[in-house]
């Protein structure tokens, strides 16, 4: 990917995510009361509104819950991108996240899919969680 | 029972087009005010008269559009004593008309004036690449999500996967409202539209082509509500509001808590057709928010005129077409008529034309009942509203 793409504005909820990220790792929030995980990354549960939260690391295992396949950039800095897959995963551990599907095949995702997340450097500062097929 | 307070709908205006474009030379505010002093006029009113004040929009924005009210007010050189400037995307002029009837209910007002503005078309600032990835949205921009249209197309994606939808019975949407713009001489696209035309139009976001998509058009439209008791001595037609309601659940679609149903349309229906103790089989004409084909198919289906996941089937053989059993969409809608940004001020327009019998050749024949349903953000929010012919 080009850096030029828009980079995410890192606040004090997401910052343990993204700096996981950058250390290759999953980390998505963990309800220190009911027990769920959620994403995005939150000071208060979305479920039970506790604010007894933690960041846990997770499988990268799951599933395309939905997806479309950009046929049109969403932005001329995405360009050299199209065509490219647009995911919502959901993952084994429940919560969903968007991402991105990693394949030379757009074609061949589909809904149902089993994926594992890959680790792709934007900058010194960002990496994303992209998705792979497996 | 009546009441004398009953919110009643007694002015409406909106802006003349030529290709999309403002036909008049304005700025997106003088847009606005023309279309306010019309829609005043036509109720037999004067912006004088105007003690509650709503609109949403894109303008200004950083700028003066932040607080729109108050440069709206500004610029119409009036104070009102109530104002609502609630945005929830396309739907916000359906949730403005229930905040309206309220307050008029309440005493709290009695002239309600509710406006909407864009220049996009000729300003060309519809900007595609949209979302600051700041926020929530620092999850979805960066992925490169085409929005909206990425976040429709998940969604179609996910009800033809679970209820085995098609590109067709989408494009049966786009084809069925075309036909309505071919009798409103005022729609932006009125040229013949087959269904083969639509599933061949360029892929835009999978599986929603490009004529699955609203135009992108300018566009400025108004209405004013009052009280029935004042209503009776104005000059035009009026027309009921007989119930309302509004509801949203995200603004990320990853977090649309079903894809393949619009929780807010349900729960906004369900509480506007009871507040008019109306049933399905009273209303006689329907106006929904139309920015995909798929928005209406899920809307169709959550407002509870089909089963979930009965759209596609629904909508087939032109059930919605001029003609069909279940006129939708009558000025050819956001797909073929106007969709300046946030459509939801012109379906609320032309269900007041149909009531009042102003249709001309796309007059559906005595439609006295009509049920209004926006939507706005990515399947955000959802507000609908009933009105009934005086």
């Amino acid at each position: 990917m080009s850096t030029e793409e828009p980079l995410p504005v890192i606040d004090h909820d997401s910052a343990p995510y993204w700096e996981a990220a950058r250390e290759g790792r999953l980390d998505i929030p963990l309800c220190g009361d009911c027990g769920k995980h959620h994403f995005y990354p939150r000071s208060v549960c979305p479920y039970c509104h506790s604010d007894k939260l933690g960041f846990d690391t997770v499988s990268g295992r799951g599933e395309v819950h939905t997806f479309t396949i950009a046929r049109r950039p969403a932005g001329p800095t995405f360009a050299d991108d199209v065509p490219y897959v647009v995911a919502l995963i959901e993952l084994e551990e429940g919560p969903r996240m968007m991402s991105r599907i990693q394949t030379d095949d757009p074609e061949k995702v589909h809904i149902g899919a089993k994926v594992e997340v890959t680790f792709v450097k934007a900058t010194d500062e960002v990496t994303f969680p992209y998705f792979k097929i497996i | 029972m009546k009441n004398g307070r009953d919110p009643v709908i007694v002015g409406i205006a909106d802006a003349p087009l030529k290709d999309g474009k403002f036909v008049t030379n304005a700025s997106v505010l003088g847009h606005a005010a023309l279309v306010a002093k019309a829609a005043v006029e036509e109720a037999g009113l004067k912006l004088s008269d105007v003690d509650g004040l709503l609109t949403a929009g894109m303008w200004g924005i950083p700028g003066p559009g932040q607080l729109a009210t108050v440069t709206l007010g500004e610029y119409l050189n009036i104070m009102p004593t109530f104002v609502d400037g609630t945005n929830i995307g396309g739907s916000a002029f359906e949730a403005h008309v229930a905040h309206a009837a309220m307050a008029l209910r309440e005493g709290y007002c009695e002239v309600a004036l509710i406006v909407y503005s864009s220049d996009q078309k000729s300003l060309r600032s519809r900007n595609l690449g949209g979302r600051p990835s700041v926020l929530s949205m620092q999850h979805e921009t960066p992925y490169g999500m085409p929005t909206p249209v990425g976040g429709y197309a998940m969604a179609a994606q996910r009800h033809m996967h679970e209820y085995g939808t098609t590109s067709e019975n989408l494009a049966e949407i786009a084809v069925a409202t075309r036909k309505w713009a071919q009798l409103n001489p005022e729609a932006t696209r009125r040229d013949p539209l087959s269904i083969d035309d639509v599933l061949s139009s360029t892929m835009i976001s999978e599986p929603l082509h490009l004529l699955d998509c609203c135009l992108v058009t300018d566009g400025a439209g108004a209405i004013v509500i009052t009280t029935a008791e004042r209503a009776r001595d104005l000059k035009s037609k009026p027309v009921a509001v007989k119930g309302y309601g509004e509801a949203h659940t995200h603004w990320a679609i990853g977090e649309m808590p079903d894809l393949a149903r619009l929780l807010p349309a349900q729960k906004a229906g369900e509480r506007a057709m009871k507040m008019a103790g109306v049933s399905h089989s009273d209303i006689d004409v329907v106006e929904i928010y139309d920015s995909f084909t798929i928005t209406v198919l899920l809307s169709l289906e959550a407002l509870g005129f089909c089963k979930i996941g009965e759209g596609g089937d629904f909508v087939s053989g032109q059930r919605t077409a001029p003609g069909g059993r279940f006129p939708m969409n009558t000025s050819g809608g956001g797909l073929s008529a106007l969709h300046p940004g946030m459509f939801g001020m012109f379906l609320l327009i032309e269900a007041v034309r149909q009531l009042r019998g102003d249709c001309g050749e796309r007059q559906v024949k005595g439609a006295e009942i009509a049920l209004v349903h926006g939507t706005g953000g990515t399947l955000s929010s959802g507000a609908t509203v009933i009105l009934q012919k005086d």
